[in-house]
């Protein structure tokens, strides 16, 4: 028996990232799809590229029904203030946005300027990044989502923090070239095509968000100064990463080798891209559009000790529904990888 | 067992190895040139040195 999954904000392009990969599971069933403005309307209208799937019509908030595994896909804010509602229908809840990832209601409003509407609610979610967390998310009730520019930073320098190779000494200072997608569905002064295309835009230099739940997945091994730089570039779907280190004197190729392989060896979606030959020596996002994998690579200079730490993502899959589903089934004891088999495409 | 020298990724040194034969690393891509049979030793090949897509 199938188990029923139901999509809170369903109009979204998570949202329509999840539909995508569940539409195929064959360990669920879409039961519901909730959007308070599109009630009514067929799944394909807001989301064109699953016309002609199997999938329920969008239903108002006040008819959810319960189900066993209930995604939420709002934006920031909504899922904190009907959470107890939510868990009352449904054994299972992963929130895709960013209203359970910190753990901490004081860090919360540090980071959000607002108090969090839950707070006893933020100790029972598991950050949901399951190459971190994967042991905390079996058989978990209760994910949080991911900031997209939080997990390409997080894969780009874990490797190396936990092989003890960078310490919280120096600030890990994350260079990120963005695509349209992160910014969402709603459209913008700046996200109109004129304003927008062809651009090289920086606009979150300082005090990005996502930087406290990076640091928060890093504590274990010290408090690091995380600082996350963000460009718009022109792309819809990706993240590409690059945090520049100094490593300790005396440092190999065969020593960042040896450290990139303990932390990723044995993960279904982490894939080392350092390559001596060929013209895709570095992780490059637009491989990965559609895909739950994170490529992860470096650029090291033995001369002086500085290294470029490089992750590339899907942020509307690794960065969003693809970790989200990867969540889902370690937490309802599917094999890991159910769903998300695909490879991507090329050219 | 033979390592690769730039990434210590292991080898698979086909049977009849010649000598200056090149060897690519499965996981750096890096290419090995066999320097000496008794024992094996692979130094790195020469690298292309153009611009390769910037």
């Amino acid at each position: 028996m199938s188990v029923r999954v139901g999509i809170v904000g369903g109009t979204g392009y998570g949202a329509g990232e999840l539909l995508r990969l569940l539409v195929d599971h064959p360990e669920v069933e879409v039961t519901q799809i909730i959007s308070s403005s599109q009630a009514g309307a067929f799944a394909h209208a807001m989301h064109p590229h699953l016309r002609g799937r199997t999938l329920p019509r969008f239903i108002s908030p006040d008819a959810l029904a319960d189900c066993d595994v209930l995604f939420l896909a709002q934006p920031h804010g909504e899922a904190q203030g009907h959470i107890a509602e939510y868990a009352a229908r449904a054994e299972r809840i992963i929130d895709l946005s960013a209203d359970f990832r910190l753990r901490d209601a004081a860090q919360y409003t540090a980071t959000y300027s607002e108090a969090h509407a839950a707070p006893e609610w933020l100790e029972r979610f598991v950050y949901g990044l399951p190459e971190l967390y994967r042991a905390q998310l079996l058989g978990a009730r209760y994910a949080s989502g991911v900031g997209c520019n939080a997990t390409a930073t997080l894969l780009a320098c874990y490797a190396l923090v936990k092989a003890g190779m960078i310490n919280d000494a120096q600030p890990l200072i994350a260079d990120a070239k963005v695509g349209s997608s992160e910014a969402g569905r709603t459209p913008t002064d700046s996200s109109h095509h004129p304003a927008r295309a062809g651009i090289v835009r920086p606009f979150a230099l300082t005090g990005h968000r996502h930087e406290a739940e990076v640091r928060q997945a890093l504590a274990p091994y010290g408090w690091f100064d995380v600082r996350l730089a963000v460009t718009s570039v022109e792309l819809v779907r990706g993240v590409a990463v690059a945090i520049y280190v100094s490593l300790p004197a005396g440092m190999a190729e065969k020593d960042i080798w040896a450290a990139y392989r303990a932390a990723w060896n044995g993960q279904p979606f982490m894939r080392i891209v350092h390559d001596k030959s060929g013209i895709h020596r570095h992780p490059e996002p637009r491989l990965l559009a559609g895909t739950n994998y994170a490529d992860v690579g470096w650029e090291y200079d033995p001369a002086t000790g500085r290294a470029a730490l490089l992750c590339a993502i899907d942020n509307l899959g690794k960065g969003a529904a693809g970790s989200a589903v990867q969540c889902m089934n370690l937490m309802c004891g599917f094999e890991e990888t159910t769903g998300l088999r695909f490879g991507g495409f090329y050219p | 067992m033979n390592t690769c020298i730039e990434c210590g990724a292991e080898l698979n040194i086909p049977t009849g190895v010649m000598m200056g034969e090149i060897l690519p690393c499965p996981d750096c891509g890096v290419e090995l040139e066999v320097t000496n049979l008794t024992p094996l030793t692979v130094e790195l090949a020469p690298q292309e040195m153009e611009d390769w897509g910037e």
